[in-house]
């Protein structure tokens, strides 16, 4: 194995991790607030979709941006009024979404653009170009450091460089800011900050939305940075791979970028060799795919550390009388 | 909503025989179904007897793809015998049975349809019906009265296998598929016995998107493979993956390689960057169903490259990536297929390629 093949790999690695990441710091937000969030693929997939459209018709990445963003935060709201306001079950809420995100992405662009559910092929200012970091060209030719930094770091989408700004200040939110304190201390005892004269109500809803803006970021890099546009279903299941990563992260920003990155290693190594060869076993293409998941279990079961989620996720607040 | 579909009279006297049939138990089955047949009723009113029908699978007539094929043929039909025909997309899986029946009830003769989805609600419709007669295109149905399109794919992935290899600097070539399934290793085997033929020192990658329905929807997964591929050194990338493809073809064209569509002509895709497509021509094959009308020989018919089912696509789009030295090689090859002196392995016979396809 060459250089050349270890750094197309961590681009690979670090272009598909994207979208897990935002998805992931997303369920973060909404589950260390108390909010389970199977949703997060359907809110992918909207946003995906609304930001392919917008960016189709407006010929601009950034408003097609928004637009995927708006629509990913209205899903978080209907799930945030479902289990927040009418303390309806989480699971069956965030499944909800996921169904209607699914049909109605496809009616949707069907109707608009006649074309089996998919959006038109998007160019030019339509899509996020690739963005050169500065010196790369400088530092091509220094040994190991320059095709890194060159390849894998640079020429990347500027979603990608908000993605990995996105995790330092998800930690300096969570742990260094009073709202971060709030809001964690929302999803593990609600009643104590009740109790302190603070609305728990809106912290969960604060919550969610930051959760709808983050898939709406990683569902707009999806079909207008990655891909040129929507085809429907083409969150291809990511939202429930980010929400593995998320219990494999334990619930934390860092971990969370590393469980993301590990994902998206597997992934790539399964794109470049589709059985790959150890010399004593073969493992198959399907083992690759299914690793993430067989992590998690490995982590939920308790044979590696601990994961313990949020103490009040998944249940409704109820004031006492 | 008389008036809207029709006299009440003449629908009751179409549907009584039916509710008579099935009994009491299903009569609630049926009144949902009548319900959802609203829409296909619309298309009934005035119809005349003996009139074509043609029914798109979902996806829709404007797919870009398989349907649209379809409904060129239908349209190439209709202005050339300035006949009449009826079309239906299908919005939801539970509208097969009863589009088909509806057709059919109503006396269109014969009933084309669309994709392998449509075999097993066709199987139930088929023999109610067995003075109608049905065409179902890429699946099988063994009924006296229908006619089962099937497509030698593996012919047409040899053409653009040829092509592929002949076109290629590195010699190195590649695929994309979407689900692993036979059919999809049937393409991917005449394309890498095709690029084999042009160039005996080509190597070819082939790639699978994966093992799920997903993997013919996932154009971000379809990009990195391919960006996999080039790292090893492929120019030309062959996508038989339907959505995954689009991914495919966009990343050939952001780093500058060359691709190969499938199914439709999807040289418009990329003008100058997709070398050619590998068709199906779905088109010649509604046009002759509807042509022969409902007398039509019936049975399994496969459309190869000897009746012209299969082909590569070349246009102005990709004119000046055909060398001269592409067309005659290609050429004889496709005569020496239509006339049985060279024989492309199918990989649906026996699951084996002479050149691996894992």
């Amino acid at each position: 194995m060459d250089l050349a093949t270890i750094v197309q790999i961590l681009e690979s690695t670090l272009r598909l991790a994207t979208p897990l990441l935002f998805t992931c710091l997303a369920g973060l937000f909404s589950e260390r607030a108390g909010i389970f969030d199977i949703g997060l693929e359907g809110k992918l997939l909207v946003a995906a979709f609304f930001s392919a459209a917008f960016a189709f018709y407006t010929g601009s990445a950034w408003l097609g941006l928004l637009a995927g963003i708006a629509a990913s935060v209205v899903f978080a709201l209907i799930h945030g009024f479902a289990s927040i306001t009418f303390r309806g079950n989480q699971l069956i809420s965030g499944v909800a979404i996921n169904f209607l995100a699914a049909g109605m992405t496809v009616v949707v662009a069907q109707s608009l653009f006649h074309q089996g559910g998919r959006t038109p092929p998007l160019s030019g200012n339509a899509r996020f170009e690739r963005i050169d970091l500065p010196f790369a060209d400088a530092l091509r030719d220094v040994p190991v450091i320059g095709p890194l930094y060159s390849n894998v770091l640079s020429g990347n989408s500027v979603l990608v460089y908000l993605g990995l700004l996105a995790v330092p200040l998800t930690w300096w939110v969570l742990y260094r800011t009073r709202f971060g304190l709030r809001l964690r201390a929302v999803g593990e005892n609600p009643a104590a900050v009740d109790t302190a004269g603070v609305s728990v109500v809106r912290m969960r809803y604060y919550a969610v939305i930051i959760a709808g803006v983050l898939c709406g970021i990683g569902g707009a890099y999806l079909s207008t940075s990655l891909a040129a546009g929507f085809v429907k279903d083409m969150s291809a299941g990511r939202g429930y791979i980010a929400l593995a990563a998320l219990i494999f992260a334990k619930w934390r920003p860092w971990q969370s970028l590393v469980a993301v990155l590990l994902f998206g290693m597997l992934e790539a190594i399964a794109n470049r060799w589709p059985n790959l060869d150890l010399g004593l076993i073969t493992l198959p293409n399907q083992f690759m795919a299914a690793l993430p998941y067989i992590l998690t279990v490995v982590i939920l079961a308790g044979f590696v550390g601990k994961a313990i989620p949020p103490r009040a996720g998944g249940e409704p607040y109820v004031k006492e009388r | 909503m008389n008036r809207k579909f029709g006299s009440a009279a003449k629908e009751d006297a179409l549907w009584r025989p039916m509710t008579t049939q099935l009994g009491e138990k299903t009569n609630m089955k049926l009144t949902r179904t009548l319900f959802g047949a609203t829409a296909v009723l619309a298309l009934m009113s005035g119809a005349a007897l003996a009139d074509p029908a043609l029914i798109y699978d979902l996806g829709g007539k404007f797919d870009k793809s398989f349907n649209e094929m379809a409904y060129t043929g239908a349209m190439r039909w209709a202005e050339e015998t300035g006949g009449e025909y009826r079309d239906i997309e299908l919005q939801s899986e539970t509208q097969r049975e009863q589009a088909i029946r509806r057709f059919a009830e109503a006396g269109y003769n014969p009933v084309v349809m669309t994709g392998f989805s449509m075999a097993t609600p066709l199987e139930v419709v088929a023999a109610d019906y067995p003075d109608t007669t049905f065409v179902i295109i890429d699946g099988v149905v063994d009924l006296p009265n229908v006619r089962s399109v099937l497509f030698a794919e593996h012919e047409g992935s040899y053409l653009v296998g040829m092509a592929a290899a002949m076109a290629s600097e590195t010699n190195t070539v590649s695929f994309v598929g979407g689900m692993d399934v036979p059919l999809i290793r049937a393409f991917a085997c005449g394309y890498a016995q095709g690029a084999q033929a042009a160039n005996p020192d080509v190597n070819v990658i082939v790639n699978y998107t994966g093992s799920t329905p997903a993997a013919w929807n996932d154009p971000v997964r379809g990009s990195e493979i391919t960006a996999a591929q080039i790292s090893q050194g492929s120019d030309v990338v062959f996508a038989a993956a339907g959505g995954t493809g689009v991914g495919v073809l966009q990343r050939a064209l952001d780093d500058g390689i060359l691709s190969i569509g499938v199914d439709s002509n999807q040289n418009y895709l990329h003008p100058g960057h997709v070398l050619t497509s590998m068709m199906k021509r779905v088109d010649n094959a509604v046009f002759d169903a509807f042509s022969a009308g409902p007398d039509m020989e019936t049975g399994v018919q496969i459309m190869n490259l000897a009746s012209g089912g299969v082909g590569w696509a070349v246009d102005e789009n990709n004119e000046a990536l055909i060398t001269d030295e592409m067309r005659t090689a290609i050429g004889a090859a496709e005569t020496a297929i239509a006339a049985g002196d060279l024989e492309v392995h199918d990989y649906r016979t026996d699951s084996t390629c002479p050149i691996s396809v894992e």
